[in-house]
């Protein structure tokens, strides 16, 4: 299961308080079957109130959702 | 004077577009005598003008004059485009117009040129920009005239959606050059036709049984909606306005995926089908793909990869804002006290809203 060298590696980027930005030939799938996207970069939510869950529709801006440690004194783990 | 190119199908506002009209439609040659006097006229005219976002015989003729670069404006001689006196008028509008912008959008604070301040200072000035809200209009409150209306001012750039922004293409190198291809590549759609954005629109558009031809309502809209489009054409055909233009598409991608549902809604709301609705579907998941990596791998990259772009990247981005924000106003001030937002209204044949008999089923 070597990657053909013509395909290069797919890559998520974890954006700072926002989605998962995912490049690449991946196959998206849920409980009912795989999602058709169209798109070669997708932005897979992570805030968790996308109304076009998995994808991502910039909500997380309206929310504050942020992916910094909240309280770093208090977070433990 | 025999006329070797048919009459533009929209009006001129004024001496200088009238000119240029005129010239437009006989051939383009070497003396340019159909356009004799006209830099002058034109230098006359801006010293004149107050207003120039809102003048509409200075920003239909830098429309034209653009749209000589475009194509598909005016049917005219090709050699006008580059025909030194077009060129001579074009600058000392756009230098009017850029001078106007600077003094007139507020400029943001510069944050450090790396890649997650730009991206940091992008979010946080368009999620705090206050302009008033066209989306929750449309969404709650628009009749189905004036969402037809809406969608008439929107065609004069979304029929040539992705253009402005790609004469920067050339204009950049390296990263800032790859990341504009990635979300341009989606905006021409991936290589459909079909899919391109542009063509999305025009289905809107047919289906509103509204004339898909690019220019179709150039009469219908004010100046202002033409120096939108303009204030585009200026910071992307100009290298050294490519941060300008890059700050532009950064402001434009991060203030798109959520109005773009509140634009779904509100056609939803007044009966509109699905086929009526893609355009804006598609760009709730687009555009948010597309303002991540406007944020950092166009803007931040090039900020840190050629820091002289960055007070451009964050003025052009205000200057996406402040646009948005006085075409608003102005169609929902219109809206509100009851008019039309039409400079002139549509042709008899055209778009009957349809809301009620385009009901998905």
């Amino acid at each position: 299961m070597t990657p053909a060298a013509s395909h290069p590696p797919v890559t998520i980027t974890a954006c700072p308080d926002g989605p998962l930005l995912v490049r690449g030939d991946v196959e998206i799938t849920a409980p009912g079957g795989p999602i058709p996207h169209t798109r070669r970069t997708v932005a897979l939510c992570r805030c968790g109130v996308s109304m076009i869950k998995p994808f991502c529709d910039g909500t997380h801006k309206l929310v504050g959702f942020t992916t910094a440690p909240t309280d770093p004194a208090g977070s433990g783990s | 004077m025999q006329l070797s190119f048919p009459i533009a199908p929209f009006q001129a506002r004024g001496p200088l577009s009238s000119q240029l009209l005129t010239a437009l439609s006989l051939p383009a040659d070497g003396s340019g005598s159909s356009l004799g006097g006209f830099i002058v006229a034109t230098a006359e005219a801006l010293a004149q003008c107050q207003d120039i976002v809102n003048d509409d015989d200075l920003q239909l003729t830098l429309f034209l004059l653009y749209g000589l670069h475009y194509g598909d404006v005016v049917q005219s001689d090709a050699a006008w485009e580059w025909h030194p006196t077009t060129i001579v008028a074009r600058v000392a509008i756009e230098q009017a117009l850029e001078s106007t912008l600077r003094s007139t959008v507020p400029q943001p604070a510069l944050p450090a040129p790396s890649q997650d301040a730009v991206a940091r200072a992008l979010f946080s000035l368009t999620i705090d920009d206050q302009g008033p809200s066209l989306s929750r209009y449309l969404a709650r409150k628009a009749t189905a005239e004036q969402a037809v209306e809406f969608i008439v001012h929107r065609s004069i750039y979304t029929l040539k959606e992705a253009d402005p922004h790609s004469w920067a293409i050339p204009r950049l190198t390296g990263r800032a050059k790859a990341a504009l291809i990635e979300i341009q590549t989606d905006e021409y759609g991936g290589g459909h036709a079909e899919r391109m954005h542009s063509s999305l629109f025009a289905d809107t558009m047919r289906g509103l049984g509204l004339d898909t031809r690019f220019g179709g309502y150039v009469d219908q809209v004010p100046a202002l909606v033409l120096a939108s489009f303009n204030m585009m054409s200026l910071f992307g055909l100009n290298r050294r306005l490519r941060g300008a233009i890059v700050g532009h598409l950064a402001a434009f991608e991060m203030t798109s995926a959520i109005p773009s549902r509140l634009y779904g809604d509100g056609f939803r709301r007044l009966g509109f089908s699905e086929a009526i609705t893609r355009y804006f579907d598609e760009h709730i998941e687009a555009d948010a793909v597309h303002e991540q990596i406007a944020a950092r791998d166009l803007a931040g990259a090039l900020a840190e990869d050629d820091s002289l772009t960055l007070p451009d990247i964050m003025f052009g981005a205000a200057a996406c804002l402040a646009m948005d924000g006085w075409v608003a106003e102005a169609l929902l001030a219109s809206w509100q006290s009851g008019r039309s937002s039409l400079r002139v209204p549509l042709p008899e044949s055209a778009a009957r809203p349809l809301a009620g008999t385009a009901v998905a089923s």
